[in-house]
């Protein structure tokens, strides 16, 4: 029933999919994390006129599709003369800039909410030991809130991972050829939806798995300190 | 003219979001349920089988699985009518892509549920048989009640997450506010006016769920107690 023909001659067309989609995944999730660890330490911040314009943006960016968000940026945008005459306009017109940023801007909503979530969570005592030895802010901030809230993301930071890598698929859409756009070629030239989707199914499954995968072995390094301690038995 | 005249358009094609979320979203809490009850019946094969559909949901994007089942259900429905010595059946996209939506949403709801009912304690469920309820019984009067206020905020999540997944319908065709959105861009070479219009309208839909299902909540809850500090 499978053809294995086909999935053999377009076996290699896959490979070149993944390879674009893993360098999506990569390019969009460094550019968001980069970007929402600012923004996280703006979101719990007790200066409304800090925390409120991020909250603002995370509510817009989780509120409405990313499909729709590609859109607004890769067409919509050609609809401003002003950006087509200005310098940044072969920027813009181009499908991997447009898809990367906007599964960066996408996945900096999310990934500023995550942090956010593990920011406040830090036991205050910590905090106020910090600030009686006298820690200035960032000192604070960079030897104790952010590498304990980062710790403690982890697990819901690898759901993220696994949510960038799945929506690269949507790059598919603005003409990029990565591993769903691989499916639908050959699809279309060949009608074989089974042997097209079902290569493309296993190559995502494995890339999930792996990435889960990986998130653990992390939290087994980072999150040791929190794993439930092995009761010592008695004959011991 | 506001939106170039396009904007009864872009509303019919709300309606049509909307439909398509509500239908989708009824499938998936079938699937749900059945997930659940197959996850907590004890059966060994109802188990596993549940395990298999949630951890292949889950590890697939959603665009993958709505072409796979799309284009590979019409295949595969024309096989069978042939077989059949019937015609050929043209698949309405309507139904597969809200049949497709339900089907991968009812695994993450499967997880939803399962927890919910997790969440009440046993001795309740005994105590309803104690007292000579069957096993209908304790589901309508015992569980399914306390059910709905442990599932409502993951049960939020998903219907947050699937409107947004309708929009990748319009990939497979169908009529929907991206669309509609892509037809009046093409015609009147404003996209960002009207992308940027349906993002509002989904803004606007999500808002308007949030508020709701946390009333919803609250109304589950009444019984409850929250921990003061």
């Amino acid at each position: 029933m499978i053809d294995w023909a086909l999935l053999a001659e377009s076996w290699p067309l896959y490979l070149n999919g993944l390879k674009v989609s893993l360098i999506l995944m990569a390019i969009s999730v460094s550019a968001s994390f980069l970007l929402s660890v600012p923004l996280a330490i703006a979101r719990v911040s007790p200066n409304p006129w800090l925390s409120k314009p991020v909250f603002l943006y995370t509510y817009v960016i989780r509120g409405t599709p990313l499909l729709v968000q590609l859109y607004m940026i890769y067409f919509g945008l050609a609809q401003f003369e002003w950006l087509r005459e200005s310098i940044a306009w072969p920027l813009f017109r181009n499908a991997w800039f447009c898809a990367w940023l906007a599964f960066a801007l996408n996945s900096t909503a999310y990934t500023t909410e995550i942090l956010a979530g593990a920011l406040r969570q830090t036991p205050s005592g910590e905090l106020e030991a910090a600030r009686s030895l006298g820690m200035s802010t960032a000192t604070i901030y960079g030897r104790i809130l952010l590498p304990s809230a980062i710790r403690r993301a982890l697990p819901q930071y690898g759901n993220e991972l696994v949510m960038v890598m799945h929506a690269t698929s949507i790059a598919s859409a603005v003409t990029i050829v990565e591993l769903t756009r691989t499916a639908r070629d050959v699809y279309y030239n060949h009608l074989a939806p089974f042997e097209a989707f079902g290569l493309v199914a296993v190559f995502y499954f494995v890339i999930t798995f792996a990435l889960v995968g990986l998130v653990k072995l992390l939290e087994g390094r980072f999150l040791r300190h929190l794993r439930p301690m092995s009761i010592p038995s008695k004959a011991a | 003219m506001f939106l170039h005249g396009y904007f009864p358009a872009i509303l019919e094609g709300l309606r049509s979001t909307l439909l398509i979320s509500a239908t989708s979203l009824s499938i998936a809490c079938l699937f749900g349920l059945i997930g659940a009850g197959a996850k907590l019946s004890g059966s060994r094969v109802a188990g596993l089988a549940a395990d298999v559909y949630t951890t292949l949901i889950r590890g697939l994007p959603e665009l993958v699985l709505l072409l796979l089942i799309f284009y590979g259900g019409q295949i595969m429905v024309n096989a069978l009518a042939d077989r059949a010595g019937l015609g050929y059946f043209d698949i309405n996209p309507f139904l597969a892509g809200t049949l497709t939506l339900g089907f991968i949403f009812g695994a993450y709801l499967t997880e939803t549920f399962r927890g919910a009912i997790l969440a009440i304690p046993r001795g309740q469920m005994e105590a309803g048989k104690a007292y000579g309820m069957t096993r209908g019984q304790v589901l309508r009067r015992i569980i399914l009640p306390q059910m709905v206020r442990h599932a409502i905020p993951g049960f939020t999540n998903n219907w947050l997450v699937m409107i947004k997944a309708t929009a990748l319908l319009s990939i497979i065709g169908l009529d929907d506010m991206v669309h509609r959105a892509n037809l009046a861009s093409a015609a009147t070479r404003a996209p960002f006016t009207f992308y940027a219009t349906i993002a509002g309208l989904y803004l606007a839909v999500t808002t308007i769920s949030i508020l709701l299902l946390g009333w919803l909540e609250r109304r589950f809850s009444l019984g409850v107690r929250k921990v003061e500090f």
